[in-house]
Order: C-alpha cells, then structure tokens, then sequence
C-alpha cells in the first residue's frame, strides 16, 4: 500500500503552470512589454501630478472636495487625516498610494464596466466569464504577485497590474447585476416608445442600473486599495512599503503609522465616492 | 368604420420548443396538457378579431388568460409563434427592425401597470421620453411634452421626479409620456390596476374625456369588469389563452357565450350595464291624441283589456302624457269639453333612453306606476314597469 497518494497519481499542475508562464514570456515578449510601457505610464504619469503640487495646496483642494461632497463633519474629519499624514511625514507614501489606487481603478473600471454590459446583454458572455470571476475572487490576492513580477518584473507596473486583476470583479459583477435587474416593465416601456437596443443600453438600462455599477466601482477602489498594500511586496511603494519596512524592522510604531495612513486613504475614498451613488437632485 | 387592428389566427407558444407546441396545439390537446409533456407554454391560442378605428377594447380574463402576451404582440414586444397582426392593413410580423421602430414611435405607444417611468428623469423630461428616442429636438419635444402634462393635469409638477408623486400622479406622468408621441394607437396593460379604487375610477373618467377630445384606437387590458364596463365600447373576453367571445358589454352581458364569461358577470352590477332603453318595452296601451278620435273609446279600451293606464301620444309618436282610466274618467264626467291634457297624471315623469339603469331604479321605487322612456327627441320607446326593474335586478343574482 503507498502511503502518499502523490506516489501513485502525479499530476504535475505546479509545472503545466510554470511551463505556461515560460512560454507566455517567450513568445509574447512584445505585446507584453507594450502593454506594460502603457500602464507604467499612467502610473508614473498619476504620481507625478499628484506629487507635483504641494500638500498646502492638494489638501484643502481635498478637504473641500470632502466637505462639498459629504459635509461639513467629514470635511472636518478630512482636515484633521490630512494633517495627522503629514505630520507623521508620510504624505509622499500616502500619495504614491493613492496613485496607484487611481491607476489601477481606472484600468479595472474601463475594462471591467464593458465586460459587465456584455455578461448582462448577453447570456453566452455571463456563461463564460462567471466562472473567471469566482477564479479571480477566492484566489488569495498574494497569488497573483507571481505571475506580476514574472512578466513585468518588480515596480508600480506588475503592482498594477495584480491590483486591477485582483479589484476587477465587483465592478463587472455589479454592472451586470444592476442591468439584469432593471424591471421588465421599463425595459419594456423603452421599446415600447421605440428604444434602438443601443438606446436601450443608454437611455434606459445603464441610468437605472447606475445604483448598483456605483457600488461595484466603489467596491473596486476599496479592493484597489487593500490590494496596493500587498503589492508594495514587489515593489509597488508607497505606504504599503512603510507597514512592510515595519514588519521586517519589528518596529510597531512605524508599522501602525503606515497603517493609520491606509485607513485614513480608505475612508476618504470609501465615502467620497459613495456619494456619487446617491441619486444627485434638483441640479 | 375600418378595422384598425386586426389579429388573425394568432397564437404564441413559450419555452423550449414552441414548434412542437403547435403540432400538439392542432391535434388538440389542452394547454395543461401540452405544458405537461413539453414544458411548453401556451401563451396565446388561435386568437382572431378586430379593433375598429378610434374604439376603446378592452381585452378581459382572468390571470394567465394572455392578455399581456396579446397586445405585447401587437407591438411585437413578443413575437407571434403563427398568425399575422395587421395594422392599418401592414403586417407588423412582416416589418424589418428598421420600420417596426418607426411604427413604435409614430404610431403607437403603451402604459403600463407599473407605470414604468424613469426615477432619474423629471416629470417634463419622462413626458418626452417617446420624443427624446425618436431624435426630436429639445424645445419641440418640451413643448409637446408640457402639452401633455397639461392634458393630464399636471402642469404644477413639471418639475418634479416620479418618487415625489402619488401613485395616481405617477400613472398620469405614464399617461402623458404615451399621449405626448400623438400615437394613433395606445396600449393599456392593466394601466390603473396598481391604483386605489378612487383615483382608478377618476382615471378611468378621465381617459374617456380624453377619449372625447380626440379620438385614438386603445388596446385596454383590465382582469376588472367595472372597469371594463365603464370605458369599454367592446370587450374581448380571453381563456386560457383563446379568445371566448368580442362584443359590446350589453351583448355579452346579455348573451353570454360560455359558463366562463358568464361567470365574470357573477354578481355584475347590471344597474351600469343597461340603461332605461334596454328595459323598456311596447305593452302599455297608447292612444293618439287626436280630433275625431274620443276619450271615451279610450277608456273602453282601457276596461275591455282590464287595464288601468294609458300612454298618450301625438301623430308622430312623440310622448304626451300619460293617463289612467280614473283620471280618464272623471275628466269625461266632468263639466266642459273633455281634453287629454286635462287627465294626464301629473306625478309621471318621462325618463331619457339614456338614463342609467341605476337611476331608474330609485325612481321606479318612488312610483308605481310605469315610467315612460322617450328619445332625445321626445319619441316614445316604451315604458318601464316595475316588474322589469326587478326581473333585470334579480338576473344579476343568479
Ligand atoms: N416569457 C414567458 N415565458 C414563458 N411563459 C410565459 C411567458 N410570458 C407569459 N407566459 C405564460 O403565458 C401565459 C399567459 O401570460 P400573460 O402574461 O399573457 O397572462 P395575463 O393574462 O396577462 O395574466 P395577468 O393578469 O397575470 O397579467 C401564462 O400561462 C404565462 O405563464
Ligand atoms: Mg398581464
């Protein structure tokens, strides 16, 4: 009797994988490489603007954007994170981060917003990409690193890129749901009154599904923004750097401080765009 | 009259194989049947009749009958699985997606039970929904639009969102953004169903008034016979997906063709269905008021057929008076010339043709004796007695 059950059945999905990958570099080195000059771009290009102007100027321009968008009380509360980063010298990490939260949400939103129309116009599309979805989703996100760092090396851009594979779903999955959910009744009425189907998509669904494609995009930043943290791991920077640098010198305090900047980033983010889900009026 | 709509020998059958559906369809099995053994569903069945031009039809059954399915096809929201709908003699299976879209936004337009409005648009802008779609410019779209709101009464709230309105509002705003293409044709499914009885029948009033105004072809589906009753010129009774019978309420109130349409009628307050023409008949005696004619062989007509009451009229059938055989009577006996005009009994009033039944019963309560009906041109019709009255009420009950 074998005692290991790898002794009798061997499949070698560990090495399929890996040749896959060797292969994948070998013979798509240059739409690779194109691919990654593209992202590096928009990467290095969100950095520099944000890090162009100087924090007395981007920080009121935030804190008003978060008192004109929420109110008064998180406008204060915007005030005093802002103040506490900066005064705990991190404003260059916090945003480098947010840069690459920007870059990578913006990716996952112009790929992953179409992607979510065409699974909910079209069955055949929905079969094929829900599974890819659940794939994406329960993959531990420090997985997709691996492959990242293979093709595209170390840097903001393999950081990027896992962070808009790993933050795409909800987007797609939302945007989908929302139209899928759109009452017969209305979908009805726009053909009734005479809707093209592409009038159909843009008169009718995509307005009523907006709730819904609003949630997924603002969970899609938020995933964006766990994820940067992780893939400071492959060299991504900043404040997911300062958590790492804390890690590895045992230094709580560092530690905490690079932690406190991620929170302050996710409830800025987290509430300013949920304001945009929120039917606006009377304008 | 021409025929606006005509659907011939239409059915529609759901769900995996609708052609098998068809064939069992004509070896005659039954819906649950065919349901059964195919999953099939069959929708609508052989379904054949037509809507005249400026008519409001009303399309009733019970759930499931396939109202919804049957004037979803006549817009081709759904396709027919057979059968040909013709409007204005066009095949509407027959168009290219290109024209059916042009018949959707020139010809016809529908409100729905839900009211289906668009939560981010405003009142003035749901109004100008048809408009917007078929590329009209902004300022002709709103102004046809505000027209609109206006016909339907609500100009206040131009400016409003639907969530702001009441139910009743909202089905107006609906209203309104079907009025606003000046379809020649409007479909209505269950469109004040959703809505409490009081502003249902307000809407109800309503869509005849506009009805009057200007006069358009409306494809009215109701589950609700009042409602059918009230704004229906004809209605179409459906079964389990056929078509049962089409006619004037009065027609199939009176005829009904099966155990199930006379079954809707269960109960019916016949009192709105039929007015004072339908109950009136022709065996009351009358006399002609006339020089050479006497009074006197009036009255022995009157006691010759044991009768006690006698209609009076001229020449020309117009309604005088009525007289009885006291009044007669005495008027003979008394002093001077004796005159029609001098017997008449002064607590009988002639009713119109067109008075409701309700009516004539709280005035048949107040009088025994027979009411005359008379035309709008003072024509005599006939009389009502009271024994009629009864006999219409208690057929309701049976
Ligand atoms: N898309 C569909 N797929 C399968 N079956 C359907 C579909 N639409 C309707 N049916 C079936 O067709 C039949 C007729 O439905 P329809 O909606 O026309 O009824 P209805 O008279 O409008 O009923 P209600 O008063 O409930 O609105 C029903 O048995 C229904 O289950
Ligand atoms: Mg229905």
């Amino acid at each position: 009797m074998a005692t290991n059950f790898r002794e009798l059945i061997e499949i070698p999905i560990g090495p399929w994988v890996e040749s896959g990958v060797d292969w994948v570099r070998d013979n798509l080195a240059g739409p690779l490489d194109g691919f990654a000059a593209g992202v590096g771009f928009l990467a290095d290009g969100l950095e520099s603007l944000l890090l162009v102007l100087p924090d007395w100027i981007l920080a009121p321009l935030i804190i008003a954007f978060a008192w004109w968008r929420v109110g008064w009380r998180f406008g204060l509360f915007a005030l005093i994170a802002m103040f506490l980063i900066a005064a705990m010298g991190l404003w260059r990490e916090t945003m480098q981060t947010l840069a690459l939260v920007i870059g990578a949400s913006i990716i996952a939103l112009a790929a992953g917003l179409p992607l979510g129309i065409a699974m909910a116009r079209r069955d055949g599309v929905a079969t094929v990409i829900r599974p890819v979805l659940d794939f994406m989703q329960t993959m531990p996100p420090f997985v997709y690193l691996i492959p990242a760092a293979i093709f595209f090396g170390l840097g903001k851009v393999p950081g990027t890129i896992a962070t808009v594979i790993f933050a795409m779903p909800p987007a797609v999955r939302l945007t989908n749901l929302g139209i899928r959910q759109v009452s017969q009744e209305n979908v009805e009425a726009g053909l009734a009154f005479g809707c093209t189907s592409r009038q159909l998509l843009y008169k009718v669904q995509i307005p009523l599904a907006m709730p819904s494609i609003m949630a997924g995009i603002n969970q899609t930043i938020m995933l964006a923004l766990s994820m940067v943290v992780i893939a400071s791991m492959i060299g991504a920077g900043g404040l997911g750097n300062t958590v790492l640098t804390g890690i590895q010198r045992l230094d709580v305090g560092l530690g905490f401080e690079g932690g406190l900047g991620v929170v302050f980033l996710a409830i800025l983010l987290d509430r300013m765009t949920q304001s945009f889900g929120l039917r606006r009026r009377r304008d | 009259m021409s025929a606006k709509i005509t659907v011939e020998n239409l059915y529609k059958v759901f769900g995996p194989d609708p052609d098998e559906g068809m064939r069992l369809l004509e070896q005659g099995l039954d819906k649950g049947a065919i349901f059964e053994k195919t999953g099939n569903t069959v929708g609508v069945r052989d379904a054949s009749f037509s809507i005249e031009e400026g008519e409001i039809f009303v399309v009733m059954g019970l759930s499931g009958s396939g109202k919804s399915t049957i004037v979803r096809m006549l817009n081709r929201l759904i396709d027919a699985t057979a059968g040909r709908v013709l409007i204005d003699d066009r095949d509407v299976n027959a168009l290219s997606r290109n024209e059916l879209i042009e018949l959707r936004r020139r010809d016809m337009s529908m409100v729905f039970q839900s009211f289906a409005l668009m939560p981010h648009k405003t009142v003035l802008q749901n109004a100008a929904f048809g408009l917007e779609v078929a590329g009209v410019d902004q300022e002709t779209r709103e102004e046809r639009a505000n027209k609109a709101i206006e016909q339907v009464g609500l100009k206040a709230n131009a400016r409003s969102y639907p969530d702001e309105l009441s139910g009743g509002m909202q089905q107006r705003v609906g209203l309104a953004r079907a009025l606003a293409v000046d379809p020649s044709i409007m479909l209505m499914d269950e469109a004040f169903s959703a809505l409490d009885p009081l502003i249902r029948t307000e809407m109800q009033d309503e869509l005849v008034a506009l009805q009057r105004e200007h006069r358009r072809t409306i494809v009215f589906i109701s589950h609700d016979l009042d409602e059918a009753m009230r704004i229906g010129d004809r209605i179409g009774i459906m079964e389990g997906g056929s078509v049962v019978q089409v006619g004037t309420p009065e027609e199939i109130v009176s005829n009904p063709a099966n155990e199930y349409v006379r079954s809707f009628f269960y109960g019916v307050d016949v009192t709105r269905v039929y007015n004072a023409a339908d109950i009136a008949d022709r065996r009351q005696v009358t006399v002609l008021e006339r020089p050479g004619v006497s009074m006197r062989s009036a009255l022995e007509r009157l006691y010759a057929g044991s009768r006690d009451l006698a209609v009076v009229l001229d020449r020309d059938q117009k309604y005088l008076g009525t007289v009885t055989a006291e009044s007669l009577a005495a008027q003979i006996d008394g002093a001077g010339e004796p005159r029609y005009a001098d017997a008449f009994v002064t607590d009988v009033e002639p009713v119109d043709a067109t008075t409701p039944l309700a009516e004539v019963v709280a005035r048949s309560a107040s009088n025994r004796l027979p009411l005359p009906v008379i035309d709008e041109q003072g024509l005599y019709v006939g009389s009502i007695t009271r024994a009629a009255v009864l006999r219409t009420l208690d057929r309701s009950g049976e």
